[in-house]
């Protein structure tokens, strides 16, 4: 292992590395490129493709990052800027959960379908993008749909949660899950102009307490659809959430709801009081 | 008895943002909701003067009903 860091550090420039050494050390040393990110990182040598983190987040931040697991569940439209975001951001490890595939009406706004793989797991898609963006993050694609029976199975070893589902009784029961097994989930719920983010430690109930009135059914995405860019808007909310609660850093959305409505540009806060009674999933 | 009703996202469409609305003593939610032509399945959040409330909460004068529809989707 000293080799592998002294080559490493050979071509350590300003305290980063390029792509091409790290390329280099997996060759030269036959290691994976998470082995050679992970020997790197926990020496404080920064690869240099996150050298526009590094004043976000420093050398023991992207090693936290990079040793960290996050579970994803749903790779549909939230799901698949989640999954590409925590990539880059260089999340080390990251649990991809999606029974479906893609099919042609998720091209107005999935980013990880295209007319090529129609037809094709998401969850598989999801591993090959990553495989091309940063190859040293792991992703475990589950094919599967995310419940009370196989919930603390997927979620085994993750740090946090996010739900980027489409179905409010399975958030309901991610939310359970979750509180069971002590794991912060990071909510997201999209519908037409329309988005809402909120994130709740276990115990707290914000998620239950999002839909207390809920009886069954979906909500207005199903009249409205959904549009290339809310997706994107909280997706991208929920990313800075989990990259906050892995860092330890700056105010979460605990206790509140953000409401976030593209069509008049307002964003709204609804408080949510900690702890609330807790509804059972349905 | 004057209650100010403030309605967000869909719950707008062919309606208001805000709107005073005259209602019988004792009214409850439900009857504004209904009133709205809004179904009570529709409704997400009910807040009353900033905080939670339920379909049958009586409302009171001077009070500020918000009603958000249930976002799901993902």
């Amino acid at each position: 292992m000293d080799e592998v860091l002294k080559f490493l550090e050979d071509w350590t420039r300003d305290g980063m590395f390029p792509w091409s050494a790290h390329c280099a050390a997996v060759k030269h040393f036959g290691l994976s490129h998470a082995a050679v990110e992970g020997l790197a990182l926990a020496i404080g040598l920064f690869p240099a493709r996150y050298q526009r983190n590094r004043n976000i987040v420093d050398a023991e931040g992207q090693a936290r990052l990079f040793s960290s697991k996050v579970a994803v569940i749903g790779c549909g439209g939230l799901g698949g800027y989640i999954v590409e975001q925590l990539a880059r951001l260089g999340v080390g490890q990251i649990v991809a959960i999606d029974p479906d595939v893609f099919e042609e009406h998720n091209l107005n706004r999935q980013i990880l379908c295209t007319t090529g793989n129609l037809g094709f797991a998401k969850v598989e898609a999801a591993r090959l993008r990553v495989a091309q963006i940063n190859p040293a993050v792991t992703v475990s694609a589950m094919q599967d749909a995310f419940g009370l029976a196989n919930g603390a199975e997927l979620l085994a070893g993750s740090v946090v949660a996010v739900d980027a589902l489409d179905s409010i009784s399975y958030r309901l029961e991610l939310a359970q899950v979750s509180t069971d097994m002590g794991i912060p989930m990071v909510h997201g719920a999209i519908g037409g102009w329309y988005g809402q983010v909120a994130t709740q430690f276990p115990g707290e109930g914000t998620v239950q307490g999002i839909y207390r009135n809920w009886v069954e059914g979906k909500g207005i995405e199903q009249q409205l659809g959904n549009p290339s860019f809310t997706p994107a808007v909280v997706a991208s909310l929920q990313v800075a959430e989990v990259c906050k609660i892995i860092l330890g850093k700056g105010e979460l959305l605990r206790g509140r709801k953000l409401l976030v409505d593209l069509l008049e540009m307002e964003v709204q806060e609804i408080p949510y009081d900690l702890p609330l009674e807790l509804v059972r999933a349905a | 008895m004057q209650v100010t009703v403030k309605l967000f996202a869909t719950f707008r469409n062919g309606r208001f943002k805000i709107a005073e609305q005259e209602l019988p003593e004792g009214a409850e939610c439900r009857t504004v909701v209904l009133g709205l032509g809004l179904t009570e399945e529709e409704i997400g959040i009910i807040m009353i003067n900033g905080r939670h409330g339920v379909l049958d909460q009586k409302l009171g004068a001077g009070d500020v009903l918000s009603l958000f529809p249930l976002v799901g989707g993902g």
